[in-house]
């Protein structure tokens, strides 16, 4: 059989976002892989040093567009543990709406993405089309689709009134009835469960191992998620399942998610008809007294963790993010080898990468001699004239 | 358990049924009324304390001579990011956010909004 | 006066100018069926036209290591071969523009041409995606080649002839022979699928996993030569299949085109329905895929139309 190398990325169809792979090949088996990141990063934590909290918010709910309201949570939770603070019941609880609708979304999101990387290009519209409804009731209530905004130090800044809880209550079940016929579609579709059925397992032992985290563990019947573990917001108060499969495989993880929007659609309910009344926010200072403080959310795709230290300014002095990708990237990594080339789009979407959520740092190696080096601003600066000076490019 | 066109009749409905889409510009999706939209100054509540600008995390908002006793702020719709923080953060409710979404310009200027001249005197020329 | 006849049929009708035409047309049926059946508004009539222009007018690039000879003669070989194809298929009648005994055969030659030409394509444009794509374009023509053969042979078994137009003929006077070959059409239809790369065969072209396959360094006008090909395979598929599965045509000729592309229609929107309604499947599993369904399916259509001709005596 010819061996040969096959780069998927920095630039690939298969990719949303800039990644490399490099796939060592025999026929269409993948023997060895090689992962490169870093091509995403944004400096975000570095930028969060010279803005004020509030200001820091917004910074870090555009690390990623998807996740949005979980990073924001572990922010803002973080830095109300510094404050001691204890935000009201109301403000948990629509955090907690938020946050559902949000893996929501996400999962829906990531079952076009998986439709479209196994050539199930109708999978991915129909998905996309129904993920209109969440996006619509988030417009709803936050006034954006997306960067929904919601928290702030020390509670959200929006309230559900009565007239949008009917409207929203009207609009899940329809979507319930869609997420089950996704269910069923892809659990009975031949061709899809060609391409999900035992591809690349991660047995549990190998999924504790490797760290991974959120739908990528509990589909290897990893029972973690920090809503059950470690409840923050009102998640105590809301009663759930934790959705696992033992599969470990593709189908597994798909399986995971689709359970999980029905595990969300109830806690989107439950909450919203046990939203307790009282104010939305509690008075938080804008200047933080020295402390610091780890917050871990349940994003969408697992857990997303973030570290915050004040100096008892306006503004923090590190903000350091863990998003989940990272950890579950690993496991991509050791499932795909063994795999085919065919299976590469979909292994690498079924942990629902975000990469630039990941990439917080660039290490300098030099590709001829391997070594690694740290440089200052200045001395990368003129570490640049210098490249470019010497006509390395016109 | 599998079964081959489980989405068979879904795709015949579909066939026969108008597209998910809507033909923009001639007709579109209708936002909600409090959606975040464009961030308007009403000057005349304005009390020109600059909380705003302090708050704005995209530094869309910069604080400009108007001729009154202190500066105004004026946006900047091509870096705001719709956060809504200028309107909570303003303490005379000066800031108003609308539902307005349809920004285009056709160039960064129209994306500019500045405050109207307060002054007594004769508006200096720009330079 | 026969040359001008020749260069007239070559050309214009039902040559070159008329496939490329009616393909383009059926890229458009196609997208747009497969656009509506997943919600969406689908392309424009003109659209396949414009991105023809549109590609036509594209900067070219043969890459450095790429070999430039192959790289021209490629294109223009393949579509030459599909339009080529169009000339012995019954538009007008059951008679085509140059019938003879042995027209099935000439035509499922001209139909595995851009096939190789595809394999050459990606083997010598110097690029891994497009050498992976060469080596599944090769496994996806053995695996689909044999039942595609099979299932063509069928009516042609039946009717007793090589030639497109008797076997039109036999079925027009033996209507029920088209119910007896129905699994040979839905094999010959999958076989199809595979032979234009489309969903859930197109493996070779997997955008997602290799990019374009053969064709991801093919740019320009040689991107376009080579879609249009496409295009033209797929005309050619299902005009041929309207002829030996579906009776062909009868009547004066106009009324015989009219019946001609509503044929052909239909079976452009079965090639879409089926492509919306699944998931691409991995090259090993199309070739298993066609030796443990395909073939045996194929077979027994065979054999059922052999009984059926040694019992009916016809
Ligand atoms: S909406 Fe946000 S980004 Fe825009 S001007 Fe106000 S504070 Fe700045
Ligand atoms: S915060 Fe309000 S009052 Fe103060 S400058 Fe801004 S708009 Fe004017």
């Amino acid at each position: 059989m010819t061996k040969y190398n096959l780069p998927v990325g920095p630039q690939h169809p298969a990719l949303k976002e800039p990644a490399s792979f490099w796939f060592k090949v025999e026929g269409e088996v993948i023997v060895d892989v090689d992962i490169r990141l870093g091509y995403n990063h944004r400096g975000i934590e570095k930028a969060c040093e010279s803005r004020n909290y509030i200001q820091c918010l917004y910074l870090l709910e555009r690390i990623c567009g998807i996740c949005s309201h979980a990073h924001t949570t572990a922010f803002a939770q973080g830095v109300e543990e510094i404050l001691g603070l204890e935000i009201p019941a109301r403000a948990k609880y629509i955090r907690v709406i938020i946050a559902e609708l949000e893996r929501i979304h996400s999962h829906l999101l990531w079952l076009g993405v998986a439709g479209h990387e196994i050539g199930f290009d109708t999978l991915f519209m129909y998905a996309w089309r129904d993920r209109e409804t969440v996006l619509d009731i988030l417009e709803l209530i936050s006034g954006n689709r997306v960067n929904y905004a919601m928290n702030t130090i020390g509670g959200v800044r929006r309230d559900i009134d009565q007239a949008k809880r009917e409207q929203i209550l009207g609009m899940l079940d329809p979507l319930a009835e869609r997420v089950k016929f996704y269910t069923d579609l892809v659990t009975s579709e031949p061709t899809c469960l060609a391409r999900l059925e035992n591809v690349a397992p991660v047995p549990a032992d190998k999924a504790v191992a490797l760290g991974t985290v959120g739908p990528t563990a509990r589909a290897s019947g990893i029972k973690v998620d920090v809503r059950r573990d470690d409840p923050y917001a009102a998640y105590a108060e809301i009663p759930f399942e934790v959705i696992t499969s033992e599969r470990g495989d593709l189908l597994g993880r798909a399986i995971v998610r689709l359970g999980e929007i029905g595990e969300s659609v109830k806690i989107i309910k439950y909450a919203l008809q046990n939203l307790p009344e009282g104010p939305l926010t509690v008075k938080a200072p804008r200047k933080v007294a020295a402390g610091e403080a780890v917050s871990r959310v349940e994003a969408p795709r697992g857990e997303d963790i973030h570290y915050v230290r004040a100096d008892g300014s306006d503004h923090p002095e590190r903000v350091k993010v863990r998003a989940p990708t990272l950890a579950n990237l690993f496991a991509v990594g050791e499932s795909m080898k063994g795999a085919y080339v065919a299976d590469i789009p979909i292994v690498i979407a079924s942990i629902d990468p975000c990469f630039s959520c990941t990439d917080r740092m660039i290490e300098l190696v030099q590709s001829r001699t391997g070594t690694s080096s740290v440089m200052t601003w200045e001395e990368l600066r003129e570490y640049g004239i210098r490249w470019y000076g010497h006509g390395h490019r016109s | 358990m599998s079964r081959v066109g489980r989405i068979f009749p879904e795709l015949i409905r579909c066939l026969f049924s108008p597209p998910a889409t809507v033909d923009f510009p001639k007709s579109e999706v209708p936002v909600p009324p409090d959606y975040r939209g464009k961030p308007v100054l009403i000057q005349e509540k304005c009390t020109g304390c600059g909380l705003c600008a302090r708050d704005c995390p995209a530094a869309a908002i910069e604080m400009v001579e108007v001729g009154a006793k202190r500066p105004k702020p004026a946006f900047d719709y091509a870096r705001c990011a719709f956060c809504a923080q200028c309107a909570e953060s303003c303490r005379s409710d000066a800031i108003e956010i609308t539902a307005e979404h349809h920004l285009a310009a056709y160039d960064k200027e129209g994306l500019r909004w500045v405050p109207r001249y307060e002054g007594t005197k004769e508006k200096p020329a720009e330079s | 006066m026969d040359i001008v006849l020749d260069l007239v049929r070559i050309l214009i009708f039902p040559g070159l100018l008329f496939a490329v035409l009616l393909s383009l047309f059926l890229e458009w049926l196609d997208r747009k069926i497969y656009a509506r059946m997943q919600n969406r508004v689908g392309p424009p009539l003109r659209q396949p036209l414009w991105d023809l222009f549109k590609l036509l007018a594209k900067e070219d690039i043969v890459p450095e290591r790429a070999d430039p000879f192959m790289f021209t003669v490629l294109p223009v070989l393949t579509l030459a071969a599909a339009a080529t194809a169009m000339l012995y298929i019954p538009i007008w009648g059951p008679e085509s523009a140059y019938p003879f005994w042995g027209d099935l055969l000439v035509i499922i030659f001209l139909l595995t041409v851009p096939t190789m030409v595809l394999f050459l394509a990606g083997w010598f444009s110097a690029n891994p995606f497009g050498a992976v794509g060469s080596f599944r374009t090769v496994i996806q023509f053995l695996s689909y080649e044999v039942p595609l053969l099979l299932a063509v042979l069928t009516p042609a078994v039946l009717a007793g002839s090589w030639s497109i137009s008797d076997i039109v003929r036999f079925q027009q006077t033996h209507p029920w022979a088209m119910a007896a070959q129905l699994a040979a059409l839905g094999v010959g239809l999958l076989a199809l699928q595979g032979k234009l790369e489309r969903v859930p065969f197109d493996a070779p072209e997997a955008e997602t996993e290799i990019v374009a396959g053969p064709i991801t360094e093919y740019t320009g006008r040689r991107l376009a030569l080579f879609r249009l090909s496409t295009d033209v395979q797929m005309l050619v598929g299902a005009a041929l299949f309207s002829n030996i599965f579906l009776a062909g045509v009868v009547g004066p000729w106009y009324l015989a085109i009219l019946l001609f592309l509503a044929k052909i229609i239909f079976l452009v929107g079965v090639l879409a329905a089926l492509r919306a309604m699944v998931a691409r499947i991995r090259i090993e599993q199309m070739r298993a895929f066609s030796w443990k369904y395909l073939v045996p399916i194929a077979v027994a259509q065979m054999a059922v139309i052999v009984l059926i001709k040694v019992g009916v005596g016809v």
